[in-house]
């Protein structure tokens, strides 16, 4: 058998007997990285400081709705802040952040030494460096950053200066560099799988993300299809959008959406597949309805292709296709339904304990669920009038986005960091963490449904003074959320990168099972090189 | 100690609710508009905006029955099935008749939701058999009002927030303000109790038309046309706002409409009517310097200034009037252009200002801050250039 079961365990630091050809060093063990886990923790540093920038343009913009009046920027300012704060979210951020996960975790979860295509895999990685720069340094191009919202709406794009090329540019190499990272989860999971583990036993996470991929395949080439229109309607005399040439702008929001909805899955499919990992850990108790769980993920993946439209209710569609898109945006509740269900089946008479992992997991389905019930609401096309492009629909996405995508990329990194560092995090540290992001971010989020209701349009830079005092709550929520990350960077992650804390055992978690716990902690530079032979639920190693 | 830490708490709370009492003292609800922290939707004025109303209660129940059920399971269990009180884990992982009912109870539920709701989209969205019809044009950033059919027909005029509150918005530092953001220069007249069908449109991006109250909201598309319709049945000023990112002034270019009783409203168009008569350009009628000037700077204050400024040097990528070579030329046939066409993407299209308007406010241009050129724009000028 091979080392990687050595008993002994080594640590970080020694892992050399097996490395035959092993771990390099310095820069260029990072700038050739063609190692899942390397790769992994690339994802993860540059989603963080994406995440960061992000935040912090989150929070300029907090800062000028703190009071009526501009104080700090002007309204073009503003809406520079706006559209870059929602592209690098999305694309800098979270997208990659679940690649990250995905690149550490599916090798060592089906039991395969690396992924498919390692090359690619570092290939991936590096065209995204150039892809932030050029969409971060687009502040500084003359006539600033695009501002004409993330979803880049025709025929405004038409009107923005050449820093919307570069963002245009730079969410095709995205993209790519998405397609790519694709391909490599669905190449490996549908052929490097440990004898043994078959697909319905494969771990949630695991199935998640080979459906999210799919997604991924199918919708990133709509995007680029999109963005490739409006860049020839800018430079090239084209009049796809534009209307004065017979273009028809609304075209570009059907396009667009068409990718937009499954993109929202997309960055909540993996989220189900870390919780769904979490829950049955904490539990103690095996994950209830596991093939149910997998084909909920199938229908709303399947939904997500027909219910874009429900963006768009404003635009003035026939009553048939407001109908048809209210109709079957409301059935997405169902699967989401069943999912949150089995998760609380699962909890349903289990053993369970509170560690920061379970802690950010219930809070995900506590929190996300709420947005789960403003997204029904909104699907109704007639509340949908009074709500549509305000605060409410500010308020629904960030509580799927950040309570959902974000607390479960928090409740995974708590749940796999012992495995990949070696080192438990303080559990004190990440149960303040945990708490402090809770309740500041329902302070940030929770007064913008009100906000909604009573009519405050969004991605205003100055607003009537009735709203004033709901805004200075949800800016000084936001402020205190800010904060709570960097402490979670600052004494949670950065001591456990460094090695500092006490040692994690193989399985640091009594109910957790899989394949990546029957690696040692750290887990090994090169861990299945020969593929492991497995019990029959293939969630042990035998032999 | 805790009597201690129980007084903070009571200064504590006893400072925000003073925060609070200031705040609602300074700031009044506006009927038709937002109220102070207002919770809930606008009070409705039509039967839509009451339909959404009950919609909104209807659904707000049910969520909360079922977020309230679901979660009370949850943390029984979680109280309840903890490691630290004991409890040992049960075996059980499946169940096809359980995950059956958890798939077709909710099912039964969204149909039960949709009819309702299914009902208000057909009646939102029939537009047949308006009393009077009003075509909103959505300009950057200025909502433009046509009356298109009906008693008033031909009455047109342009919407255009108040212009010291933008300048209030400006100084960081605005006035407590009941209408703050929210006052126009005219608003949109209608009568009280008839179907009023508005047709939207766009003459640059996308805005949207939107009144709470009425429980409305349509985009106006360039080169499209949308309708919506609303009835009000209480007379009152009712306000909205663009909805739809439309550039840097976005949150600059509020609705406000008035609904008045069937008498007001037709002494309302015999005004306008009248207005309009005497505004209708005279295009043989040659201006002096001083009328074209003075008639110029209103129209200025009103159109340019939120880019070139006061100054008229604008500011950052707004290009500079004072001392432009364009505005000094003595050729006007450029400058003429420019404001019929727009320029560069930046400037927008002026042609829906009227002859006389664009003559004035080139004269004005063409003598005001450092440029004295003596030169003057005619109205027929204008018209030749059309």
């Amino acid at each position: 058998m091979s080392a990687v079961l050595d008993p002994h365990g080594h640590g970080a630091a020694d892992h050399g007997h097996d490395d035959h050809h092993g771990a390099p060093h310095g820069w260029k063990r990072w700038v050739y990285a063609t190692n899942h886990k390397d790769i992994g923790t690339l994802y993860l540093l540059f989603a963080f400081t994406m995440f960061i920038i992000g935040g912090i343009l989150a929070l300029l913009i907090r800062a000028e709705l703190f009071q009526p009046g501009l104080q700090l920027v002007n309204p073009e300012l503003f809406n520079q802040f706006t559209t870059m704060h929602g592209l690098i979210m999305v694309f800098g951020a979270i997208m990659p952040a679940f690649v990250g996960f995905a690149n550490w975790m599916i090798p060592l979860q089906i039991g395969a030494a690396d992924m498919a295509f390692a090359r690619m895999n570092n290939f991936s990685f590096w065209l995204m460096i150039p892809a932030a720069l050029m969409l971060s340094g687009s502040f500084f191009m003359a006539g600033g950053a695009p501002a004409a919202g993330w979803t880049l709406y025709a025929p405004l794009t038409l009107q923005m200066g050449p820093s919307m090329d570069a963002a245009i540019f730079a969410l095709h190499i995205l993209g790519a560099s998405s397609i790519m990272g694709s391909i490599n989860i669905i190449v490996t999971i549908l052929n490097m799988r440990a004898p043994g583990m078959t697909l319905m036993k494969m771990p949630l996470f695991v199935w998640t993300w080979l459906i999210t991929a799919y997604l991924l395949i199918a919708v990133m080439p709509v995007l680029a299809g999109a963005i490739t229109m409006t860049l020839t309607d800018r430079h090239f005399g084209t009049t796809f959008f534009n209307p004065a040439a017979g273009g028809d702008p609304v075209m570009y929001q059907h396009i667009f959406w068409f990718f937009g909805h499954p993109e929202v899955y997309i960055m909540i499919l993996p989220a189900f597949g870390i919780v769904s990992q979490i829950v049955p850990a904490f539990s103690r108790k095996k994950l209830f309805g596991y093939a149910s769980m997998v084909y909920a993920t199938s229908s709303i993946a399947i939904l997500s292709f027909i219910v874009w439209a429900h963006h768009m209710y404003t635009t003035g569609m026939p009553v048939t296709g407001q109908l048809f898109f209210m109709y079957a945006t409301m059935l997405i509740s169902i699967p989401t339904g069943v999912k949150v269900f089995n998760w609380i089946a699962t909890m349903w008479r289990g053993s369970m304990s509170f560690e920061t992992p379970m802690l950010f997991a219930v809070g995900f389905i506590f929190v996300f669920t709420m947005g789960g019930f403003t997204g029904l609401i909104l699907s109704m096309a007639p509340i949908d009038l009074q709500l549509q492009d305000g605060y409410y629909v500010v308020a629904h996405f960030h509580y799927v986005l950040v309570a959902g995508s974000l607390f479960a990329m928090f409740a995974g990194y708590y749940y796999w960091a012992p495995k990949w560092t070696g080192v438990m995090y303080n559990e004190t540290r990440g149960k303040i963490h945990f708490w402090w992001t809770l309740i500041s971010f329902n302070v940030t989020f929770f007064p913008m449904h009100f906000l909604g209701l009573a009519g405050m349009p969004r991605r205003y830079a100055d607003y009537p003074m009735q709203f004033a005092d709901f805004n200075a709550l949800a800016s000084v929520g936001g402020f205190a959320f800010g904060i709570a990350q960097v402490y979670f960077f600052l004494f949670i992650v950065l001591p456990t990168m460094r090695g500092k804390g006490e040692p994690a055992p193989q399985r640091p978690w009594e109910g957790a099972e899989g394949l990546e716990w029957e690696v040692p902690s750290p887990a090994p530079f090169h861990t299945f090189e020969t593929p492991p032979k497995l019990n029959k639920d293939a969630t042990r190693i035998v032999a | 100690m805790m009597n201690h830490l129980l007084k903070k708490l009571d200064t504590a709370l006893l400072a925000i609710a003073a925060y609070g009492a200031t705040a609602a003292w300074a700031v009044n609800d506006l009927p038709g508009g937002p109220a102070v922290r207002q919770l809930n939707l606008h009070p409705p004025v039509t039967k839509i905006a009451e339909e959404q109303v009950w919609l909104h209660w209807f659904m707000m129940i049910i969520c909360t029955v079922i977020f309230v059920a679901v979660f009370g399971v949850m943390f029984y269990s979680i109280w309840k099935h903890r490691k630290s009180v004991g409890h040992k884990a049960a075996n059980f992982h499946e169940s096809v008749k359980v995950e059956i009912a958890w798939t077709v109870i909710p099912f039964v539920i969204v149909i039960l939701m949709a009819l309702p709701a299914t009902k208000a989209v057909v009646a939102s969205k029939d537009t047949s058999n308006a009393d009077l019809t009003i075509k909103a044009t959505g300009y950057q950033w200025k909502w433009g009002y046509d009356y298109i059919n009906g008693e008033g027909e031909g009455i047109g005029f342009v919407s255009t927030l108040d212009n010291a509150q933008r300048e209030m918005s400006n100084s960081g530092k605005p006035e407590p303000t009941d209408d703050y953001l929210l006052k126009v220069d005219n608003p949109l007249v209608v009568p009280v109790g008839k179907k009023i069908r508005i047709i939207t449109t766009s003459n640059d991006v996308i805005h949207s038309f939107a009144v709470n109250s009425f429980g409305i909201k349509q985009d106006a598309i360039p080169g499209f046309v949308r309708d919506t319709w609303f009835r009000a049945e209480k007379t009152g000023d009712f306000h909205g706002q663009c909805q739809e990112l439309c550039g840097k002034e976005h949150a600059y270019m509020p609705i406000h409409v008035k609904v008045v009783t069937a008498e007001e409203y037709t002494a309302w168009v015999a005004v306008e009517n009248k207005k309009l008569a005497a505004k209708q350009d005279d295009p043989t009628k040659v201006w002096t310097l001083a009328e074209l000037t003075q008639k110029g700077e209103k129209i200025y204050t009103a159109n340019c200034q939120v880019c070139h400024q006061v100054s008229g040097k604008g500011a950052g990528p707004i290009k500079p009037l004072d001392g432009a070579a364009v505005v000094l030329d003595a050729d006007f046939t450029k400058v003429i252009k420019v404001l019929l066409n727009g320029q560069n993407n930046a400037m927008p299209a002026w042609k829906q200002l009227s002859d006389s308007e664009i003559a004035a406010v080139i004269s004005f241009t063409k003598n005001n801050w450092s440029n004295k050129t003596g030169q003057m724009v005619q109205p027929a000028d204008v018209h030749a250039a059309r």
